[in-house]
């Protein structure tokens, strides 16, 4: 088994990632905070070359919920990009964008769901909305390619216009499905 | 500022708020972020001010969101006072704010060795963990320790004048002082110092 059929990532040909990296600028986004996940590894790419981007790589996802915070008391937009897993590790640190009224947008590739091959990503993954909208959030899925750039512009937009959490998620069906010859 | 403004508590440590006030006193256009529970009462016994950002939450957020601040206004200091239990929760983001090197950014930990909102708990620094080595070991490579009113001047000169990031640990007296509580509704702590930075174009991003 190749190391790579582990994770899930899109084919390289999809160029949604790049549509994303494209809305980023658009929206003036100017930090980036992630644990990597391969459905985001070509938009992360992309978000390094830039220059105009600071990228922060943490050490668990919640860190970027505070940072997020930070970023926009200085005047300063970000983004978190995350898995669905680590959605699971936001949720306490939510309370600090609702409490305070601030924008936090954050774009979830989905595991645990069409095609999944690890047992550890179901229960998170299967809970990832709900858990999501249990801590305020406004989310919305995007499980086809044409999809997934409107969606991720909206969640933006409505991160913010009406300062709150907001969250993507991208399905797992159209980040590549893993049969893992089963 | 003289050494007569550093206190010693009973326990013959540094007594908390005469140190947060020595850091704090004529501080410029320095942001500051208080951690969950005591430092955030103390930065508002020092002098609330709209360029204070007290947490009521967030437990473990503080560091990274001096981080994201930091980032955002690399031209303006910026100190987050926070207990020792808040910075275990988040101890992670000391390898996270040693990979980005922010020269604006200081940490400083009031170590009373307790969790003082909950009832004087230990923490994990009352058993000996290290915070200023965790965060020497990470990659931040000012990071002291501070036990003397000397040497909390020198803490507050190299907060000003130095090149970050810089992280404290301040061994304190673990008395628990008279609330001074900031406004409670953070949406009012978020905006008004947005504008102490940005002005009223902050209200129309």
């Amino acid at each position: 088994m190749q190391r790579d059929t582990l994770e899930s990532a899109p084919d390289a040909a999809a160029d949604w990632p790049d549509q994303i990296y494209d809305l980023l600028k658009q929206h003036g986004i100017r930090q980036v905070a992630l644990v990597p996940d391969a459905g985001h590894a070509r938009l992360i790419r992309r978000c390094l070359a830039d220059n105009d981007m600071q990228v922060v790589t943490l050490t668990t996802e919640e860190e970027g919920i505070a940072m997020l915070f930070g970023a926009w008391l200085g005047g300063e937009k970000g983004v978190l990009l995350m898995q669905s897993s680590g959605v699971g590790n936001c949720i306490n640190m939510l309370s600090v964008p609702i409490a305070h009224r601030t924008p936090c947008p954050m774009i979830v590739t989905m595991r645990g769901e069409f095609g999944e091959f690890n047992p550890f990503q179901v229960p998170m993954g299967n809970a990832t909305g709900a858990v999501l909208e249990a801590m305020g959030t406004l989310v919305k899925r995007a499980d086809t390619p044409a999809d997934i750039a409107p969606t991720v512009d909206a969640t933006l937009r409505l991160a913010f216009n009406t300062f709150r959490p907001t969250a993507t998620l991208i399905g797992q069906r159209v980040i590549g499905a893993k049969t893992f010859g089963k | 500022m003289s050494l007569d403004a550093i206190e010693l508590g009973k326990s013959g440590r540094l007594e908390r708020r005469s140190v947060v006030r020595a850091l704090l006193a004529e501080r410029g256009d320095m942001l500051a972020i208080g951690g969950l529970g005591a430092p955030a009462w103390d930065i508002t016994a020092a002098g609330d001010s709209p360029l204070n950002l007290p947490l009521w939450g967030g437990m473990g957020g503080a560091a990274m969101m001096g981080l994201g601040l930091a980032l955002a206004q690399p031209s303006r200091r910026v100190l987050v006072i926070t207990g020792d239990g808040e910075m275990l929760m988040g101890i992670g983001s000391l390898a996270t704010i040693a990979t980005k090197q922010p020269r604006n950014l200081s940490v400083v930990v009031l170590d009373n060795e307790h969790y003082g909102e909950t009832g004087m708990q230990e923490t994990a620094t009352r058993h000996g963990v290290d915070l200023a080595g965790m965060a020497r070991a990470a990659g931040i490579t000012d990071a002291r320790r501070v036990d003397k009113p000397d040497e909390v001047l020198a803490l507050r000169d190299a907060i000003r004048g130095g090149a970050g990031p810089l992280f404290a640990q301040v061994k304190i007296d673990d008395a628990s002082l008279p609330l001074v509580l900031p406004p409670r509704e953070a949406s009012i702590l978020q905006a008004r110092m947005r504008e102490a930075i940005l002005g009223p174009a902050a209200h129309l991003q």
